[in-house]
């Protein structure tokens, strides 16, 4: 049980790759943080310095209060999953597991206890004499869990340790290591580049973009009060739609006006916050889902009318997504499944104006 | 080939022809095979065989040749108890035995060194010293026989089984660090993370993760040095001139042919006795290193 306090830490790999460009995060004890961003934002790299594996240029990382800069990874009381597992593959499923406790001189009869109930709370028992080829996938990613869970070190890392495995067991997995964090209360960091996973997994995201944090929030935060476009785009499936616009001032009220002319009011509790930025060349941030049909909305306030010509129809089922272009941009929006969409025909739609954002386009600030 | 083969080509003879002709095909295959690798076996085992008849022979019976030579006449254990009950002869095999297990033992332990040095630590220079170590095994032993015999003396270790203990060592271990730079190589990098962060320290991540994964590599690392040693030539051809000092492959042919005599029959005993301990090391060793690739494919 400890906390993580990261001090404007960088990273820069020899060749002057700054990997990690000077962030500051502080993760709570028992608290499950996911940093998620796109590939090579410096996710694993972050990992790996809490972990040790990698050296940190500047700055300080503390363990539970104590800087470990220049302390190896064994002395780091922390345990790593892998991508790739990672187990060691002459020794059996006991003895990858107890590798770590031989090698720290635990009693024969503690080691057992702890593999004995690390196997029980992921189901593995049946499985301690195996060798790792034979496993499948998942079973693998439970020792490699199993091996980090019998430590009880202060921390857990994980890095993108779901990806090896298919789609549906990925979505189980998930609920395991959710179940597991909920069951040992091990402060965790988990490195993902899949947004859903870590919208379902963390207390606080981190969301990071070339080697900076954009945003640390709980989940709902981030997808209802994004920071930056790039959270907004981040965060969210299908993501958030980015429209050209210009704010505009009339009698009282501010709109957004597109470039077709449609006229967009903006809610009377935000006007106040966005009259710095009337007369302006704005991005007009909505989401697909606060894209309906208007037969499909109740009339309330906040709902602004607009028309969409569907190009593209997607049914999913329990929604129907379709898409049209505008402005050289994709629009996106998602409509319920009874709503009849065809490709050229123009639909009357609503954008709940209370739902949508607005970006500086020069700072990429959602204001 | 049978009835119900060539029903099919009744109904659709268009079909059966090409099923016909593929079938002949592997057919062919197989016997082309078959063929060669009996050739191949035959040209390889001729000699030995040829060898295995002479020792058997009586030295009467081998300068007097009456018809053809594959057969013995009359069999005779005589030039094996003649061999094995002479002291110097059991000295060629003791100094053999000694030299290649320490040269085993010396070469294994330097090569798995410096392989994990090569292949994990990375320091300034590791990667021309990888290639430079490659380079060294290019160099043959009859050209670098005279520079290492001008070493050799100058340690004051000619004519003695250490000077060979301290020379074979050039031959094995540069091959063996290529061999074993490679296996180590192709260790996934997190094994030795998920080592570290386990708490092992290098020499433990060598001897209880790198050593045991790596172990077919070990085998045909020790497969290599040891058939470098038991089998070298050149080297105590150069060194050696005492009797009791000499290896096998050398006292063999030195103290079995005197002047133009040549003790046929004891030559060729003392060769097939020569070839047995890596016979049985081979056998023994490949049935552990398969046993090793294929352990936990088929289990569970
Ligand atoms: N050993 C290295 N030497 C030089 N540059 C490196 C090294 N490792 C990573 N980098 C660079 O640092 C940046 C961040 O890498 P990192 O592995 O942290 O990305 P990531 O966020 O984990 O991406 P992914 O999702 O693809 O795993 C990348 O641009 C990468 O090319
Ligand atoms: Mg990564």
């Amino acid at each position: 049980m400890a906390q993580v306090n990261i001090k404007k830490v960088v990273k820069e790999y020899e060749g002057g790759v700054q990997a990690v460009k000077g962030i500051d995060l502080d993760i709570g004890d028992k608290e499950f943080v996911v940093l998620v961003g796109p590939s090579g934002c410096g996710k694993s790299t972050t990992l790996r310095m809490i972990a040790g594996l990698e050296e940190i240029t500047s700055g300080a990382i503390e363990i539970d209060g104590n800087i470990v800069n220049d302390v190896p990874p064994r002395d780091r009381d922390i345990a790593m999953v892998f991508q790739n597992y990672a187990l060691y593959p002459h020794m059996s499923v006991y003895d990858n597991m107890a590798f770590g406790l031989m090698l720290r001189k635990f009693p024969r009869e503690e080691i057992r206890r702890r593999v004995e109930n690390a196997a029980r709370i992921l189901d593995i028992g049946p499985l301690l004499e195996r060798k790792p080829k034979a496993l499948s996938g998942g079973q693998r990613q439970r020792v490699a869990m199993g091996r980090a869970i019998v430590r009880d070190p202060k921390v857990f890392l994980f890095d993108e340790p779901l990806s090896n495995l298919d789609a549906k067991l990925r979505v189980q997995m998930r609920t395991e290591i959710k179940k597991v964090h909920q069951t040992v209360k091990t402060t965790t960091v988990y490195v993902t580049h899949d947004q859903v996973e870590a919208m379902t997994l963390a207390d606080r995201v981190v969301v990071m973009n070339h080697g900076i944090i954009e945003q640390v929030g709980p989940p709902q935060v981030l997808y209802h009060s994004p920071a930056t476009k790039f959270v907004a785009g981040f965060i969210g499936s299908p993501a958030m739609n980015f429209i050209p616009a210009r704010l505009e001032q009339a009698s009282g009220a501010l709109n957004v006006r597109l470039s077709d002319g449609a006229l967009l009011p903006v809610p009377a509790d935000r006007t106040a916050r966005y009259a710095g930025h009337a007369g302006r060349e704005v991005l007009f941030g909505i989401r697909p889902e606060h894209l309906t049909a208007a037969s499909q909305m109740e009339a309330r306030p906040g709902l602004a009318p607009l028309s969409l010509t569907p190009e593209v129809v997607e049914p999913l089922g329990a929604e129907t997504l379709f898409y049209c272009w505008r402005d050289g941009g994709e629009i996106c929006a998602k409509i319920d499944p009874g709503v009849a969409a065809a490709p050229g025909v123009p639909l009357a739609m609503t954008a709940d104006m209370n739902r949508m954002h607005i970006i500086d386009p020069a700072t990429d600030k959602v204001l | 080939m049978s009835a119900s083969a060539a029903r099919p080509s009744d109904v659709l003879p268009g079909l059966g022809r090409k099923i016909g002709s593929l079938r002949q095909e592997r057919r062919w295959a197989l016997i082309t095979a078959y063929i060669s690798l009996v050739v191949a076996a035959i040209v390889m085992l001729a000699p030995p065989f040829y060898m295995l008849i002479t020792s058997l022979k009586t030295s009467a019976e081998i300068s007097n040749p009456v018809g053809t030579p594959w057969i013995v006449r009359d069999p005779t254990l005589a030039n094996y108890t003649a061999l094995i009950s002479d002291p110097m002869f059991r000295g060629f095999f003791w100094n053999s035995i000694i030299v290649t297990v320490l040269v085993v033992a010396v070469t294994m332990v330097i090569s798995v060194l410096a392989a994990f040095a090569l292949a994990r630590m990375k320091f300034f220079g590791s990667q021309v010293l990888a290639t430079g170590v490659f380079l060294t095994y290019l160099v043959p032993d009859t050209l670098l026989f005279i520079p290492l015999y001008q070493i050799v003396g100058g340690l004051d270790l000619l004519n003695s089984k250490w000077g060979l203990v301290l020379v074979y060592p050039t031959l094995s271990v540069p091959f063996c660090t290529w061999i074993m730079i490679g296996y180590f190589a192709s260790i996934p990098k997190e094994l030795d993370e998920a080592a570290l962060i386990d708490g092992a320290n290098w020499m433990q991540m060598l001897t209880k993760i790198f050593i045991p994964v790596a172990l077919p590599g070990i085998i045909a690392a020790t497969i290599f040095a040891f058939t470098v040693s038991w089998a070298a030539f050149v080297y105590p051809t150069a060194f050696i001139t005492r009797p009791d000092e000499m290896p096998l492959t050398i006292g063999v042919v030195s103290q079995l042919i005197r002047g133009d005599t040549f003790a046929w029959g004891q030559l060729m005993a003392g060769a097939l006795l020569a070839a047995m301990p890596p016979v049985i090391v081979y056998a023994f060793l490949m049935d552990y290193y398969i046993a090793g690739l294929t352990a936990g494919a088929t289990k569970g």
